[in-house]
C-alpha cells in the first residue's frame, strides 16, 4: 500500500525536477550546479521509482540505481573539473567566468 | 567475327595506353613509340577488316555487341553496347587510319621530349574513347567516350604544364566543354525519362512513332545541340579551341582538328531523325553554323600565329559541317568531316614540322621563304591549303564542300506549319566563307613560304614524320573523288555508302551552283596573291614612283576592306562582350554582396548563441525540449 499515489508522486517529481532546473540556471556557482542537477536527476528517479511501484515491476529500480551511479559519476566529475580549474589559478568557483576557453 | 572484332578494335589502343602509362619511365622513347604505333596501327587493321566484313553484307546489315548489362532499375536500363552501322563505320575508319598516321609522324615529332610516355599514353587513351564513342550504341555508353576525350583533350592541351600558360588553357578548354557536356546530359535524361532506354535505335523509333511530345523533342535536340556546339567549339563556345593550341602538334592535328571536334558533328549524324523531328532546332544549327563559319574566317585573316590561324580554320570547317547538319544534309556533313580530317591533319602535321625546324617560330611574318629551304614541307602545306581553300577538281575539299553547298541552296526551313524560309542566304553566306577560306589560308601560305626570307631553318625532317605526310597529301588530294555533283562525272559512292536506301537526291542541280562553288576559292586565292603573294605587294614594304603609286593606292584600298570588315567585326564583339561582362559582373556582385551580408548575419546571430556561457546552453536545451513537447503534445 503505497503512501503517496501515483499522480502526487508525479507532481512531486515536476516539483523537484523545476527546482533543480531553476538551481542550474540561477545559481552561478558551480558546487550548486552540481547540487541542482542531482536533484534533477534524483526527480527522474523518482518517477522510475513511481512507474515501477505503479505497474509492480522492478525495472525501475534497476534503472533507480543505475541514475544513482550516474549521479555519483557525474558529481565526481564535475568535482575533480573544478579542482583542476583551481589548480590552474582560477580562485573563482563562477561558472560564467570560464566562457573563453583560455585553458 | 565482326562481333568479336569491335571489343577487341576499342581494346587495341587502350591496351597500348595501359602498358604505356605503366611503365613510364622504363621504356625508350622508341619504344612508347612502337607500343602506341602498333596499337592504333592494329586498331586501323581491324576496322579495315570489320569494314569489308559489313559492307561485304546486306546494305542496311548492322553489327550489334552488347558486351555487360550496365545499370537495370524500373524504368531504366543501360547496357555497355556497341554497334558497327554505315555512319560509325565511317568514323572509326577516319579515327584509325587518320590517327595512326598521326602516331607515326608524332613518334618523330616527340621523340627528344621526355614527356613522351605520357604523351603517347594519352594519345592512345585518346582513339580508345573516341572509338567508345562512335561505336557506342547506348547514348549513355556514347557519354563515357565524349567524357573520355575530353579527358584526353585537357591532358594533352597542358602536356607542358611547366607554362602557366598551358595549363590555363587545358582548365579553359575543359570548362566550356564541361558546360556542353552538362546541356548533353540533361538532353540525354530528358530522352531517358520519356523512353526508358538509350539506346540509339530504341531513342529513334520511340521519337518516329510519335512516344515523345513534339516540345520534348525539341527540348531534347536543343540540349544535345549545345552539349555538341560546346565539344565542337561552335559560337558561342568557340573560344577554347584557338587557346587549345597549346599542347604538342600532333595533339592539335589528332583532337583539335580531326577527331574530337567533330564529335559533336557525328553525334548530331547519328540522331538525324531526331532532328528532324525538331525544325527550330535544325535552323538554329543552321543559322549557327554560319555564324561560326564567317566569324572563324575573319578571325583567322588577322592572326599572325601558325597554329592559331588553322584553329579558326578549324572552327570555321566545322561550322560548314553544322550547317550541312542543320540542312539535314548529314551525309555531306560526314563527308566533310572526312575529308576535313585528312587535309587539316595534313596542314597540323606541315605546321608542326615547318615550326620545329624554323626552332619554334610561331609567328608567321617572322618566318617567310621557307619554300627554298623546304620544298617537301611546301608541297605538303600548299597541298592541305589547297583542300582547305577548295580548289576545284583537284582537291577533296572541293567536292565535300560543293555537296554541302548545293545541300544548302535545296534546303527549305519548315518553321511552323505553313511558313517555310528559303536556305538562299545561308547559302550566300557560306560561299563567302569558302572565298575568306582561301583568302586567309593562301595569305598564311604567301607570307610563310613565299616572300622574304626570315628565320633560318635547321636539321632537316626525319623520314618517320615525311611518310605520315606524304599519305595525308594522297589523302587529302584524291580523297573527295568518290563523291561528285551530278554535273561533273556522276559518282556517288560516299552516301551510296552511307545510306544505300535514300541516296541523296542531286536533281535539278544547276551548272552555275557548281561553277560559283568552283570559282570563288579561286577568286580568294588570287585576291590573296595580289595582297600577300606578289613581290612588289603592299606587304612587303611600300615603295614609292616608277609609276606604282596609283597601284600600290589600289591595292592599300584593296587591301583595307577586309581589315576594315574584320576590324568593324572586332569591334562590334568587343563591345557586344563588354556589355555581357558589365552585367554579368553587375549580377555576380550583387549576389556575392547578397551572400556576404546574410553570411554576415548569421554569423553575428551564432556568435551570440555560442557565448560559452554553460547556464545559457542549459536555458536553450530546456526552452527546446519544452518547445518540442509543446508541439508534441498540442498537436
Amino acid at each position: 500500500m503505497p503512501a503517496f499515489s501515483f499522480n502526487d508522486t508525479l507532481v512531486l517529481a515536476a516539483t523537484m525536477f523545476s527546482v533543480g532546473l531553476a538551481g542550474v540556471l540561477v545559481r552561478r556557482n558551480m558546487v550548486f550546479m552540481l547540487m541542482s542537477l542531482d536533484i534533477m536527476l534524483n526527480a527522474a528517479a523518482l518517477v522510475f521509482v513511481a512507474a515501477g511501484a505503479r505497474w509492480h515491476d522492478a525495472t525501475g529500480q534497476v534503472m533507480f540505481v543505475l541514475i544513482l551511479a550516474l549521479a555519483a559519476v557525474e558529481t565526481a566529475v564535475g568535482l575533480a573539473i573544478i579542482l583542476r580549474l583551481h589548480a590552474h589559478g582560477r580562485p573563482t568557483l563562477d561558472a560564467d567566468a570560464g566562457n573563453l576557453l583560455e585553458g | 567475327m565482326a562481333t568479336f572484332l569491335i571489343p577487341l578494335l576499342v581494346l587495341c589502343p587502350l591496351a597500348a595506353s595501359l602498358i604505356i602509362f605503366i611503365s613510364t619511365g622504363r621504356m625508350g622513347a622508341r619504344g612508347v613509340g612502337t607500343v602506341a604505333c602498333a596499337g592504333v596501327g592494329m586498331a586501323a587493321v581491324l576496322s579495315i577488316i570489320v569494314s569489308v566484313i559489313l559492307l561485304s553484307g546486306p546494305a542496311t546489315g548492322e553489327v550489334q555487341v552488347t558486351l555487360w548489362p550496365w545499370m537495370h532499375v524500373a524504368g531504366f536500363s543501360a547496357d555497355i553496347a556497341f554497334m558497327l552501322d554505315r555512319i560509325s563505320l565511317v568514323m572509326i575508319l577516319v579515327v584509325t587510319i587518320v590517327g595512326l598516321l598521326i602516331h607515326v609522324y608524332a613518334a618523330g615529332y616527340m621523340q627528344d621530349d621526355p614527356g613522351i610516355a605520357r604523351f603517347f599514353g594519352c594519345m592512345t587513351l585518346f582513339v580508345a574513347a573516341m572509338l567508345v564513342l562512335v561505336l557506342a550504341s547506348d547514348l549513355l555508353c556514347l557519354f563515357i567516350g565524349w567524357e573520355g576525350v575530353g579527358l584526353c583533350s585537357y591532358l594533352l592541351i597542358g602536356f607542358w604544364y611547366d607554362d602557366p600558360a598551358n595549363t590555363a588553357a587545358a582548365r579553359k578548354a575543359f570548362y566550356m566543354t564541361r558546360v556542353g557536356d552538362v546541356a548533353l546530359l540533361c538532353g540525354l535524361l530528358l530522352l531517358a525519362t520519356t523512353t526508358g532506354s538509350l539506346r540509339t535505335g530504341a531513342v529513334l523509333a520511340a521519337v518516329t512513332n510519335g512516344q515523345v511530345s513534339a516540345s520534348g523533342v525539341s527540348m531534347a535536340a536543343f540540349f544535345i545541340l549545345a552539349g555538341a556546339l560546346a565539344k565542337s567549339a561552335q559560337v558561342p563556345f568557340q573560344a577554347w579551341l584557338p587557346d587549345a593550341m597549346a599542347g604538342p602538334t600532333p595533339t592539335s592535328a589528332l583532337i583539335h582538328a580531326a577527331t574530337m571536334v567533330t564529335a559533336g558533328v557525328y553525334l548530331i549524324a547519328r540522331l538525324h531523325d531526331l532532328f528532324a523531328m525538331a525544325a527550330p532546332v535544325m535552323a538554329l544549327t543552321a543559322v549557327l553554323g554560319t555564324l561560326t563559319l564567317l566569324v572563324g574566317g575573319c578571325a583567322a585573316l588577322v592572326q599572325s600565329d601558325l597554329k592559331r590561324i588553322l584553329a579558326w580554320s578549324t572552327i570555321s570547317q566545322v561550322g560548314y559541317m553544322f550547317l550541312a547538319l542543320g540542312c539535314g544534309v548529314w551525309q555531306a556533313a560526314l563527308f566533310h568531316l572526312m575529308t576535313h580530317a585528312f587535309f587539316k591533319a595534313l596542314l597540323f602535321l606541315a605546321a608542326g614540322a615547318v615550326i620545329m625546324r624554323a626552332r619554334h617560330e610561331q609567328d608567321i611574318f617572322r618566318l617567310g621563304g621557307l619554300r627554298h629551304a623546304m620544298p617537301g614541307l611546301t608541297v605538303a602545306f600548299v597541298a592541305g591549303a589547297s583542300a582547305l581553300a577548295g580548289l576545284p577538281l583537284v582537291t577533296a575539299g572541293f567536292y565535300s564542300k560543293e555537296m554541302i553547298l548545293s545541300g544548302v541552296w535545296h534546303v527549305r526551313f519548315g518553321l511552323t506549319r505553313d511558313w517555310s524560309v528559303t536556305g538562299h542566304p545561308l547559302w550566300a553566306m557560306a560561299l563567302l566563307g569558302a572565298f575568306l577560306t582561301a583568302l586567309y589560308i593562301f595569305r598564311c601560305v604567301f607570307i610563310v613560304f613565299f616572300g622574304k626570307p626570315g628565320t633560318v631553318a635547321a636539321g632537316r625532317t626525319s623520314r618517320l614524320m615525311t611518310i605520315p605526310l606524304g599519305c595525308l597529301c594522297i589523302l587529302s588530294l584524291f580523297g573527295g573523288v568518290i563523291e561528285m555533283p551530278d554535273t561533273l562525272p556522276s559518282l556517288h559512292l560516299f552516301s551510296a555508302l552511307l545510306d544505300p536506301a535514300t541516296p541523296l537526291s542531286h536533281a535539278d542541280e544547276p551548272v552555275w551552283l557548281v561553277l560559283a562553288g568552283a570559282i570563288v576559292p579561286l577568286a580568294g586565292l588570287a585576291l590573296a596573291w595580289m595582297l600577300w603573294g606578289r613581290p612588289s605587294s603592299v606587304m612587303h614594304g611600300a615603295r614609292t614612283g616608277g609609276g606604282l603609286d596609283a597601284r600600290h593606292d589600289r591595292l592599300a584600298i584593296w587591301q583595307h576592306i577586309p581589315d576594315r570588315a574584320s576590324t568593324a567585326a572586332g569591334g562590334l564583339m568587343r563591345a557586344a562582350s563588354v556589355r555581357v561582362f558589365t552585367i554579368r559582373a553587375g549580377f555576380l556582385d550583387m549576389l556575392a554582396r547578397w551572400g556576404g551580408s546574410i553570411g554576415d548575419r548569421g554569423a553575428l546571430l551564432l556568435d551570440r548563441l555560442h557565448n560559452g556561457r554553460m547556464r545559457w546552453y542549459a536555458a536553450w536545451i530546456a526552452g527546446g525540449l519544452c518547445v518540442a513537447l509543446a508541439v508534441a503534445v498540442l498537436s
